[in-house]
């Protein structure tokens, strides 16, 4: 029973009952839910994890009052943040103020949409998905603009402005390690860039600039996702809370929720593109231990390397110190672009003489 | 120069080298710090149901003591309320009455004993200056409460458990370190 069967059962129960449009209709909303019910779950756990690897590396035990080993303890603070008044400064634009943190969950929930969480179970088969994720991603540079704008405070101002300046120039690192896949497995279509890695995900396959590149890659969006070391649109202690400064309540909670999501979206793309999405681990000849790979559930696979890049994107978090802006530019421009220009081309010609592992 | 201290150590301010320039040999160092914390046993102590013990020495919460028979120690002399440097203890004496004999053990006794546990500063004299060995003070110390006149301890709070209606109690709240009752 996996989850393609499952779908596809509902599509066939559907059919059976009314007419394609209908279905269509019903399938459409059937998915909303399903991806507004996946964020909430999703917000929950990583806060929930975030909270424990937190605690961990800093030999602290965490949240483990509210509930069992404290699993509780996200939901009790989403109860909170519903309840609290959700405060509209004086002074700000109320209108954009208002639709910013809309616009921010609106980008984290378009970029669900062609990510395959397991084998034939996605919601948009597109032939460009990788261009629509990397397209889409920038917006939610707008949403903290116009958050940061609409606050009238100097510390959203700055906040929003750094997150500008960062979010734009580390989209082009971010791109290229993008690219190097593409150009390897010759498609944008996410579907087909995870069948080329059915025998090896490109991250073993493809040599060192694709160690590179992944390397880069993590990096990148690190610094889009705005966490740290890369937080500069939040640095609590310069900033007090950046962009966000201003907002409580829900539409706190949803700025926050788009940023876990938002680290989740770019931590499955990474997973697919560099370890090959919901493929299970082969290697080369063992073929027991590769029929046993078979046996795990593709969901599974996907969801653990996943999180496993979260994992990684948290451990970042809690060993580095935050960067200063021009170290952080400076990283970008002097260091990271012209690396992965050069890893590009690289990655050209082993992809034009085949010399990666077929 | 000559040093302040003979550990003092002398800055390195040598330019760094290409791979120190690089930063990801102590990138990775310090995520391997990490990663040995995020596996480390947690020192963290459960508080309300685990405690730690206190040291034997540690002054806490007063106990008024009874002796074996369990008849009241304290004979209301004042010594205690007198040598206490921050005026915590007041008290109002009474004479026994003849049938009193299993409840005080002395003519006089106390009737009425109160300590400010918001003034004790835990200091111990009245232990010291009790030549009755009436009060001393035990291994606890005061719970919160959500008023002030919580904090005015009489003899209910005070007086330990009768060591002979109910052993047990009084047992704990004798502590490690309550002279015995047998040897006073």
């Amino acid at each position: 029973m996996s989850l393609s069967s499952l779908a596809q059962q509902i599509h066939l129960w559907l059919l059976g009952h009314m007419s394609e449009q209908w279905t269509l209709v019903l399938e459409m909303i059937i998915a909303g839910i399903l991806v507004i019910s996946f964020f909430a779950v999703l917000g929950l756990v990583l806060v929930y994890m975030e909270r424990k690897v937190s605690a961990w590396m800093q030999i602290r035990l965490g949240p483990n009052r509210v509930g069992p080993k404290g699993l509780l303890q996200s939901f009790a603070d989403t109860l909170k943040l519903l309840i609290k008044e959700g405060l509209t400064p004086d002074g700000a634009d109320k209108f954009l103020f208002n639709i910013a943190p809309i616009g921010a969950i609106m980008v984290s929930m378009l970029l669900m949409a062609p990510i395959p969480f397991a084998k034939d179970f996605q919601m948009w088969d597109i032939n460009i998905g990788v261009l629509y994720v990397s397209a889409v991603s920038s917006l939610s540079v707008i949403s903290i603009l116009v958050a940061g704008w609409s606050s009238n405070n100097k510390y959203s101002l700055l906040g929003a402005m750094r997150s500008g300046a960062q979010i734009v120039s580390y989209e082009l690192s971010a791109g290229m390690a993008i690219m190097t896949i593409v150009i390897l497995s010759g498609s944008l279509s996410l579907t087909e860039i995870i069948q080329s890695q059915q025998n090896g995900w490109w991250l073993f396959k493809g040599h060192v600039p694709v160690i590179i590149a992944f390397v880069i890659y993590i990096i990148a969006v690190t610094a889009e996702t705005n966490r740290a070391p890369f937080d500069m649109a939040e640095a609590e202690s310069e900033l007090t809370a950046g962009f966000h400064t201003e907002y409580s309540g829900m539409k706190f909670a949803l700025f926050f929720l788009a940023e876990y999501v938002n680290v989740f979206i770019v931590c499955a793309i990474g997973a697919i593109l560099f370890l090959g999405g919901w493929m299970p681990l082969h290697i080369g000849e063992w073929t027991a231990f590769n029929h046993i790979m078979d046996y795990i559930p593709s969901s599974i696979w996907f969801m653990g390397k996943t999180f496993g890049l979260i994992f990684l994107i948290m451990w970042f978090r809690w060993t580095f110190p935050r960067l200063r802006v021009d170290q952080l530019l400076k990283l970008e421009w002097n260091y990271l672009l012209p690396i992965s220009m050069i890893n590009v081309v690289l990655v050209t010609a082993l992809a034009i003489l085949g010399w990666y592992f077929k | 120069m000559q040093s302040l201290t003979s550990r003092a150590k002398q800055v390195d301010r040598s330019p760094m080298t290409v791979v120190e320039r690089l930063y990801l040999w102590n990138i990775f160092k310090g995520m391997w710090i990490t990663l040995k914390h995020f596996f480390r046993k947690k020192p963290t102590i459960h508080y309300p149901e685990e405690k730690r013990p206190f040291s034997p020495v540690f002054r806490g919460l007063h106990i008024l003591n009874r002796d074996e028979e369990g008849r009241e120690r304290c004979t209301a002399c004042g010594l205690c309320a007198v040598a206490c440097p921050a005026e915590a203890i007041t008290m109002e004496a009474a004479e026994r009455v003849s049938g009193e004999e299993n409840k005080y053990r002395e003519e006089k006794y106390a009737a009425r004993y109160e300590i400010n546990m918001l003034r004790c500063i835990f200091c111990g004299l009245c232990e010291e200056a009790c030549p009755k060995d009436a009060i001393y003070l035990s291994e606890t110390f005061a719970p919160a409460n959500y008023q002030r006149k919580g904090f005015i301890y009489g003899k209910d709070d005070l007086l330990i458990p009768h060591p002979k209606e109910n052993p047990e109690e009084y047992q704990k709240a004798v502590g490690s370190r309550a002279k015995a009752p047998a040897n006073a």
